[in-house]
């Protein structure tokens, strides 16, 4: 709760009236929301121990009223926050004081499908899901599947570059976006990519992908969707110490096996979720893993007998091979009620991110254990084994006084470990507010000084999405980006933290 | 034109190098091995920065699916080295061997990412840019930093990766990069359907594109193409895996696909013959004139080759790679403007299109890359200065004067 905004501006906050007058002269009255109780829905993303209540909120609905609020904006010298479904796990889109919150709900229509070409163009408030079941009866889906997909938004999924289950075989949002068309600081609208492949030129979409709204407003989205494997089987694995469920999953990926998904529970989170709802899950078993196998039906059974027989020589104490899709589906469901079931027993529970190399899991993991018994926590493990993207459940009653902030050191000291052992501070939730404080953990302030100069080029005067991922804010002239003309610094106001 | 060469022995020597260069404002061609200095615009620059003593394999680790490597070390040792534990590049790099002649593997690592060159299974399993995990390099202050990681999700800071894919040297010098790396299919075969014209070659890939038979690579080379399939048009379709997978799908493919012309299959070794050849653009690399290579929606590369054969531009010869998406057209030399017609009908259709072979003086006054509209450019234009600010890195090498 120690977070540090960079100050509300007071010339801002007291020209508000004027501001919300301007933007309802711009967008229909309905699409401005300034009414104190009407905000209140979009103080937090799901990181909600940070909260704030925004200057205001539009919600626009064609790329012309977003570029004419971000005209204004400029005009104005106001910030930008954009937001999508606020699903957000990093506080990537917490409101500023002084910041229009730029709601992007309204941009929900599946523009265009092409089946011929495998892509699908949508408007970026679209849910994730929402493209799959566009797409699924002709036997399609859009691969990257965050467990918030029934409501995260597409736009949002591009700037935190989401993953999911089943990005192991077919990666992240990043491998599965073929074009953007976007909004920049200034108000012009820019397309990158298309319904092809690889543009010569700097990769801005590219770049774009995982940038956490600091770098434009995505107004519309081209992905590419994949046609369903003909049929998939399920692998329950269990172990008598999350070390071997560990080194299995190494030995499946260093046997060449590629899963659709292989995902880990540890002994907390398999209570748990048995707990919640049963899912007869092995009952002795310290460790689950769930791997799951995709592909033609001759493929899948003779990788299936591969995988039983790696866990076989990883020493597994059970090991169960789907028969039937709702058998695949029944060895699913505790871990797909893995986090509503952690946070029956929370009260609260603080989800971590890191990623490791793989075959550090169970040191990594025993590691996670000592540190919990120092700060005097439980933690959960629930996690994307296959590439080694952990996320450790820690739990915590903000009841308590002192309990968040016990928490958020212990998170803290999890992603030190992660950093320590080769690995990084996020592998799918981004760094929002919550990790930005952390960045000095992985890179120095060269490497960071080179972040800040592209952010720069994209918006000198750091008015969108400000506070989130750096942990200081140095002027962009400052950074040698900019030529100041006779000895005047545009902005000059703008806080360090 | 003879230039001054420097390669630095070892990071720290590399960016005093371009540190120098910064104080003086004396530009630098940045190359590995110098095999592709005749792709993209001229550089205009007094001195050479080659990479080509940065050399050797940092890590390894086949378990992990992980490679670093110093940027010159060369695509023969990294194959060499992955080939003895059964894994491969899965982006499968095109060298441009037989475009400009060099030897096979002679290319270098950190070339194959700043070019973002990928090969045929580009659709199926990536580019460059997306097996790219982290790098390090020293950008045009001369500073060194680093970007990304080891590991196979990491969202920590902005994507660096995918910038200096395809950045030709121009934005940083990379001096290590960390990929990742695939096991090698256990077997890989081809299904050759002789006979189809483009359009129905076109149709037969992209309804193959979206089965659930997974196929890896689909190419179509028109008669005459030059290679082993010469004499008929081939519509080929590669298939990896295990030897069950690969059989069981070939046998669905082929019940599918036989009513509409004769089928032959290729084995392993003719298969990855193939599509070496196909990467490296062999069905026309040899053909003398100007050779174009154009992205575009699948569904346009058979329209595309049709507008411009509408247009009665002297086509010297063609093939589809990436399901009919990645268009390689060859044109007689010496016939008048032709970039212009190229770009309009790319650009009608929505695409883009890449001069690769041309004489240098044709390179310095067209595009080499297509062009970028106004807004777009002038966005390239600032993250070039966040990375070069004095424009010390390989100038006009993308776009003139910058
Ligand atoms: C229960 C739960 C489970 C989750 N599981 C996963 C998971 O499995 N994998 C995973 O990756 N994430 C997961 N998340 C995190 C979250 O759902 C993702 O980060 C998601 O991509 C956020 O989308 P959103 O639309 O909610 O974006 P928001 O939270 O609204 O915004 C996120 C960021 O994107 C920016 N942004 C949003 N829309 C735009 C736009 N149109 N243009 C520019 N910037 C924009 C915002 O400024 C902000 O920085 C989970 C979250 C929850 C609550």
């Amino acid at each position: 709760m120690s977070l540090t905004m960079p100050l509300p501006e007071p010339e801002i906050m007291a020209a508000r009236d004027d501001i919300v007058a301007r933007l309802q002269a711009i967008l229909k009255p309905s699409s401005v929301i300034h009414l104190a109780r009407e905000l209140s829905p979009y103080e937090c993303d799901a990181l909600t121990m940070y909260r704030q209540t925004p200057l205001v909120v539009v919600l626009p609905e064609t790329v012309e009223e977003v570029a004419a609020v971000m005209r204004l904006a400029a005009e104005l010298n106001v910030k930008v926050v954009p937001r999508g479904s606020g699903t957000s796990l990093s506080g990537g889109s917490l409101p500023l004081a002084d910041g229009i919150l730029l709601g992007m709900s309204k941009f929900n229509r599946i523009l265009d499908v092409d089946f011929e070409n495998r892509c699908a163009r949508v408007q970026p408030g679209v849910t994730n899901l929402a493209i799959t079941k566009a797409v699924e009866h002709r036997g399609f889906y859009y691969a990257p599947d965050p467990s918030s997909q029934i409501a995260c938004s597409i736009g949002g999924n591009i700037a935190e570059n989401a993953g999911g289950v089943h990005c192991l075989k077919y990666g992240l949002t990043t491998n599965n976006v073929l074009g953007v068309e976007m909004v920049l600081i200034g108000g012009e609208i820019v397309r990158l990519g298309g319904r092809h492949l690889d543009s010569e030129g700097y990769d801005l979409l590219g770049l774009v992908t995982g940038s956490e709204g600091l770098l434009g407003v995505i107004t519309e989205v081209t992905v590419r969707i994949l046609q369903k494997p003909e049929t998939a089987r399920g692998v329950l694995l269990g172990f008598s110490s999350v070390k071997a469920g560990a080194d299995c999953v190494a030995a499946i990926i260093a046997a060449g096996i590629i899963p659709g998904g292989m995902e880990m529970m540890d002994k907390p989170a398999i209570d748990a979720a048995e707990a919640f709802k049963p899912c007869g899950y092995p009952e002795d078993a310290q460790g689950l893993v769930i791997v799951e196998l995709d592909g033609t039906a001759a493929e899948v059974d003779h990788l299936c007998g591969e995988v039983a027989k790696i866990a076989e020589a990883a020493g597994a104490t059970s090991i169960r091979t789907s028969n039937s899709d709702a058998e695949r589906i029944g060895f699913w469901f505790g871990r797909k009620n893995a986090f509503p079931a952690v946070g029956a027993i929370g009260p609260d529970y603080l989800c971590m991110d890191g990623t490791i190399p793989r075959g550090r899991l169970a040191e990594v993991l025993t590691g996670m254990g000592a540190l919990a018994a120092e700060h005097g926590l439980r933690v959960a493990n629930v996690f994307h084994a296959g590439d080694g993207n952990l996320h450790p459940l820690i739990l915590y009653d903000a009841a308590i006084p002192g309990d968040i902030e016990k928490a958020e050191a212990f998170g803290a000291d999890i992603l030190r470990l992660c950093v320590a052992v080769g690995g990084v501070l996020t592998g799918e939730h981004g760094v929002g507010v919550e990790k930005r404080d952390l960045m000095g953990e992985m890179f120095d302030s060269v490497d960071l000084g080179q972040q800040e100069r592209v952010k720069c080029a994209f918006d000198e005067n750091h008015r969108l999405n400000p506070g989130k991922v750096f942990p200081t804010l140095h002027r962009c002239a400052e950074m040698g980006f900019m030529h100041v003309r006779s000895g005047d610094l545009p902005f000059p106001e703008i806080p360090r933290f | 034109m003879a230039r001054t060469v420097h390669a630095p022995r070892d990071e720290a020597d590399l960016a005093a190098l371009v540190a120098s260069a910064r104080e003086t404002r004396a530009p630098l061609a940045v190359e590995g091995r110098g095999t592709r200095r005749a792709l993209g615009r001229p550089v205009e620059a007094p001195a050479t920065l080659s990479t080509a003593d940065l050399s050797g394999i940092t890590l390894y680790e086949p378990a992990e699916l992980v490679m670093t490597a110093r940027a010159g070390t060369s695509l023969a040792e990294i194959r060499a080295t992955l080939a003895s534990a059964n894994q491969e590049l899965a982006f499968d790099p095109i060298e441009h061997t037989a475009l400009l002649g060099h030897d096979a593997g002679s290319t270098t690592i950190a070339a194959a990412f700043a070019l973002n060159a990928s090969g045929p299974r580009r659709p199926k399993i990536g580019a460059a840019r997306d097996h790219l995990l982290g790098f390090r390099a020293v950008n045009g202050l001369g500073e060194t930093f680093k970007s990304g990681g080891r590991v196979m999700k990491n969202v920590t800071g902005f994507d660096l990766s995918k910038l200096v894919c395809g950045s030709w040297g121009t934005l940083a010098v990379l001096s290590e990069v960390t990929f990742k790396v695939m096991p090698a299919p256990e077997t890989t075969e081809t299904i050759a359907v002789f006979g189809l014209d483009d359009e129905a070659a076109g149709r037969l890939m992209r309804e193959a594109s979206g089965l659930p038979q997974e196929v890896d690579a689909f190419a179509h080379l028109p008669a005459g193409a030059d290679g082993p399939f010469s004499h008929v048009a081939t519509t080929l379709l590669r298939l990896d895996g295990p030897p069950v997978s690969v059989a069981s799908r070939e046998a669905d493919l082929v019940a599918r696909f036989k009513a509409l012309g004769q089928i032959e299959i290729l084995g392993e070794d003719d298969s990855r013959r193939a599509w070496t050849d196909l990467r490296e653009a062999g069905p026309i690399a040899r053909r003398p004139g100007a050779i174009w290579r154009i992205s575009l929606a699948p569904s346009d590369g058979p329209k595309l080759v049709a507008a411009l054969r509408a247009r009665e531009l002297p086509l010297a010869g063609w093939f589809y790679d990436w399901v009919g998406g990645l268009v390689w057209l060859a044109l007689e030399p010496e016939a008048g403007p032709q970039a212009g017609p190229v770009r309009a009908e790319v650009d009608r259709l929505g695409g883009h299109a890449t001069l690769i072979r041309a004489g240098e003086l044709v390179r310095g006054v067209d595009d080499v890359f297509h062009p970028q509209p106004a807004p777009l450019a002038a966005l390239a234009a600032r993250v070039k200065r966040a990375f070069d600010p004095d424009g010390i890195l390989s100038p006009g090498r993308m776009t003139k004067g910058a």
